[in-house]
């Protein structure tokens, strides 16, 4: 076991491999340089991989939002020790979608080691390069090739070395285990293992590559790491407690923070008397600015303590809030499109009023929040005037801009924001609030100081995933041919919004609105969304054809993939004998769809109670293909937590909200899926070595919704079209 | 007003002076250290502040350090109280620590100590657990990252090997 690298305060950095009780103490703050002295002697390789050079490898659709400058190249960082163990350094991060692992796989696989020889090193402001934000699925298309050409590059490096060394041609030389072997002359036995060829080489120099577009990366078919199902490198820390998470650094050194929130969204403070709470025992520190009021102190109770002291006296200004509630949010957000009626006028209205078979609906979703498990944590500590944070963030360099700004901090080199393998994101974890709260709190006090949101400000205060309003229209022709299709997505987003169903006419947008409240990314983003409203019309259009919906999708898709997982979700499902044996009460829908280059397909059957109140979801077979899969065990991980996510936004989950207050901010009035909620599953994934791999961490959340919605048609023929679906709305 | 006490935690007695009316969950991460207990929700709806009183799970959230604590000088007596960092024996894992780990029954992590510990205090009730035991004794916790499926297989094999019996 290598080292654990010390940090400000004396925590383990999260390379994945550090099983150890934290040595605390150390109070060094640790530069690179001093960072690199501690991996010991070795080869230090940076890869620069143009994105261009991976153009080939990433999918036809879906780049992610909100990409930065810096994903115009993907870098890499290896170091090679004289031991021969292997680190990797990545801007990516790890929450619980399984980068670490197959991180490791990808450069076990190029430098033809095995994946316990490499330590993963990840989103270190001071140590990582920025490879952009962990979002949209890319560390599977963009990330992992990157990492594999740079290790690619490094194995070269090591060949050529060796060669010269040895004094023998490059076709000669082989690397294999952790050794370059002489394969052309067997008798003489000639090898020299990587640690020695990496201490000899960087005695020389440091490298920087930019590997040329043609670099030699292992064939699906010669793989022996990627494709395997490498566990979690971090497994045994996880189950044993050991690993430590945002919420969990600093020990005996911080101070326990505590923030004042106001009572509604957009609510600005007037006025508060910050002496009780300064009178509180065992509070350190009360600050205000500006709006922000926090309290920092020796437990996290006399922090809340003092927090509830202040909120007797303070005065809010709440003409800002915005009345809507869950209820009205629907007409809301109509009435206040961006670019008024017109923008959501349909061009072929002539065409749907003269047709014999048109139609036209509308769907809603509510907002639903992330919840996930470990809330937004930060550890601020400041050395002088340099800053560094723990903090759960799926955007490590973004999130260190935000501090310099907020702080006022005179130059990014003073601030190192590290992000611990954390508690799950989903999307919900872009932002860097909890950062600058805790940074905040720890300038006043003059000391570290740890933050973790509870419950309830994770439910009112982090973004939500949008409500939309979605408008779809559409004519048949005479021959069952989709003439004109027309499709509004109001306020959730442009994700998965492009119908893959041939239609003459297609006039497909995605409007802006007034959102009532703070809303951002979520899983799969407006996919979810768009795949309800159009898996569900596309229903609606299969009986205005009086056509079987599965026929009628088969019908009218072109693509190839698509067909082949719907397929599949219809036979594994057991689509065709429910159909036709339908008995009372019981029901069966499907759905397909694909987003971020990866395809689902689900098939859901339904027990309607006799009350005809209320239903259950008895059984679900959903099929996924993401090209070829790099760690089935994973990917199936993905896919079945994917589903049943998805199945908490489909059944139950719906923040509750009037005039920016949140109503039912906790685990008992907000249901997510329980152990109990599970139906009976029977996942397929179907890997295709013949294509690129592409993420899965988001795709498996889209289809389950809309197949339910058409299950429950199917059984009842009522339409339900909102989402959380409900039979009885009371 | 604070009070001095004496906490059983792993086998290891610690004697504090603090708030009686903070949560056991608040003393053992800010005060002993031990994170591996997470915070989920501070309402008992979560189960990922789950720890073992004499082998029963308790919320820790929701338990005030002096219901669990021995308080100088009164009669009340402490008890013992067990959490994830416990469970294991050195480099020995439990059985459902193990179980676990071989079935990869966990992604982001942060909800499987508490999920472990419940699954620890069912299987010491029930060593072989129906599926309905199963459900109805780890409907308690949550795991958002909705990883149910693979624990099930995980109490399943904790319980094989009769795991919760001893
Ligand atoms: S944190 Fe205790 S039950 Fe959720
Ligand atoms: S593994 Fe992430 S919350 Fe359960």
């Amino acid at each position: 076991m290598n080292t654990p690298i010390s940090d400000p305060l004396g925590n383990p950095t999260s390379t994945g491999q550090v099983e150890d009780e934290p040595e605390s103490g150390e109070q060094t703050q640790l530069n690179r340089r001093q960072f690199l002295q501690s991996l010991g002697a070795g080869l230090l390789l940076a890869v620069i991989v143009p994105v261009d050079a991976l153009a080939q490898e990433r999918p036809p659709r879906g780049s992610g939002p909100n990409r930065t400058a810096n994903e115009a190249t993907l870098a890499a960082r290896l170091h090679i020790n004289e031991h021969g163990r292997i680190t990797v350094m990545t801007g990516k991060v790890e929450g619980g979608q399984g980068a670490r692992a197959q991180i490791a796989q990808a450069v076990a696989e190029e430098l033809r080691v095995s994946p316990e020889m490499i330590d993963v090193i990840m989103a270190d402001t001071a140590l990582t390069p920025d490879d952009g934000g962990t979002h949209g699925s890319q560390t599977t298309p963009r990330t992992i090739p990157a990492v594999r050409r740079a290790a690619s590059a490094a194995r070269d490096l090591l060949l050529s070395a060796a060669a010269a060394k040895l004094g023998v041609a490059l076709g000669e030389l082989e690397a294999r285990n952790g050794q370059i072997v002489n394969v052309a002359n067997v008798r003489i036995k000639q090898e020299l293992t990587y640690g020695q060829i990496a201490t000899d080489v960087a005695n020389s120099k440091a490298f920087t590559a930019s590997p040329s577009r043609d670099i030699q990366i292992s064939a699906v078919a010669d793989w022996k790491v990627l494709g395997t199902s490498v566990p979690h490198p971090n497994a045994r820390a996880l189950v044993t407690g050991r690993h430590f998470y945002p919420s969990d650094y600093g020990g005996p050194l911080v101070l326990h923070g505590a923030v004042l929130r106001p009572p509604a969204y957009r609510a600005k403070l007037k006025s508060v008397d910050l002496e009780p709470a300064k009178n509180t025992p065992d509070v350190a520190s009360v600050v205000r600015d500006g709006d922000f009021v926090g309290v920092a102190a020796r437990t996290s109770l006399a922090a809340r303590r003092a927090i509830e002291s202040l909120e007797k006296s303070a005065e809010w200004d709440t003409t800002a809030v915005v009345p809507a509630n869950t209820t009205n949010v629907y007409d809301h957000l109509r009435q206040n499109v961006r670019g008024g009626a017109d923008a959501i006028k349909n061009p072929y209205a002539d065409e749907l009023t003269r047709s014999t078979a048109s139609l036209r609906s509308e769907y809603r979703v509510a907002y639903i929040q992330h919840a996930p498990m470990e809330p937004r944590a930060a550890v601020a500590h400041f050395d002088g005037d340099r800053l560094t944070v723990w903090t759960g963030t799926q955007h490590p360099f973004d999130v260190r801009n935000e501090l310099v700004r907020a702080l006022n901090i005179d130059s990014p080199d003073k601030v190192r924001v590290i992000v611990p393998d954390f508690g799950g994101g989903f999307g919900g974890k872009h932002s860097g609030e909890v950062a600058i709260e805790a940074a905040r709190l720890a300038r006043a006090a003059g000391y570290a100081v740890r933050l973790v949101w509870t419950r309830a400000e994770e439910f009112a205060w982090a973004y939500f995933r949008p409500a939309g309003v979605m408008l779809a229209e559409a004519n048949l022709a005479e021959d069952g041919s989709i003439d004109s299709w027309f499709y509004r997505n109001i306020n959730s987003g442009n994700s998965g919004i492009a119908s893959p169903y041939r239609a003459a006419r297609n006039n497909t947008q995605f409007v802006q609105s007034e959102a009532p409240l703070r809303q951002g990314s979520y899983r799969a983003l407006a996919a979810t969304a768009n795949h309800f409203a159009r898996e569900s019309f596309i229903d609606e259009l299969a009986v205005l054809a009086k056509d079987d919906p599965l026929n009628f999708r088969l019908k009218h898709l072109g693509d190839e993939r698509m067909i082949a997982v719907l397929r599949a979700a219809a036979e594994k499902g057991g689509y065709a004998a429910t159909r036709l044996l339908k008995s009372v009460g019981t029901g069966v829908g499907i759905a397909c769809g694909t987003e971020k280059g990866s395809f689902v397909a689900a098939c859901a059957k339904v027990q309607i109670a006799p009350d005809g109140k209320s239903f259950r979801v008895t059984h679900i077979c959903q099929t996924y293909e993401c090209g070829k899969i790099m760690n089935p065990a994973n990917c199936l991980s993905q896919v079945q937590g994917g589903l049943i996510m998805g199945l908490g936004g489909a059944l139950y989950e719906e923040v509750e909200f009037d005039a920016g207050v949140i109503k039912n901010g906790n685990f008992t009035d907000y249901r997510v899926p329980r152990i109990a909620d599970l139906p009976t599953m029977d996942i397929h994934l179907l890997d295709r070595p013949d294509l690129p791999s592409v993420g899965a961490g988001e795709t498996p959340i889209i289809a389950i919704a809309p197949a339910i919605a058409n299950a429950i048609y199917h059984a009842t023929g009522k339409r339900i079209r909102q989402m959380p679906i409900r039979l009885d709305p009371a | 007003m604070d009070a001095t006490f004496t906490i059983r935690v792993n086998g290891n007695e610690h004697r504090l002076t603090t708030d009686p009316d903070r949560p056991l969950l608040d003393v053992l991460r800010e005060d002993l250290h031990l994170n591996g207990t997470h915070y989920g929700c501070g309402a008992g709806d979560c189960g990922a502040c789950s720890v073992l009183v004499d082998g029963k799970r308790i919320f820790s959230c929701s338990t005030a350090i002096n219901e669990v604590a021995e308080v100088a000088g009164t009669e009340a007596a402490g008890q013992s109280i067990t959490t994830i960092e416990g469970l294991s024996n050195g480099a020995k894992l439990h059985p459902v620590q193990q179980a676990f780990l071989d079935e990869g029954a966990f992604q982001c992590g942060y909800c499987t100590p508490g999920m472990i510990v419940a699954a620890t205090a069912l299987l010491k009730e029930k060593p072989s657990p129906s599926d309905a035991e199963i459900i109805e004794g780890m409907n308690g916790n949550i795991c958002r990252c909705c990883g149910y499926a693979r624990m099930i297989s995980a109490i399943r094999r904790a319980a094989e090997q009769n795991g919760g019996a001893k």
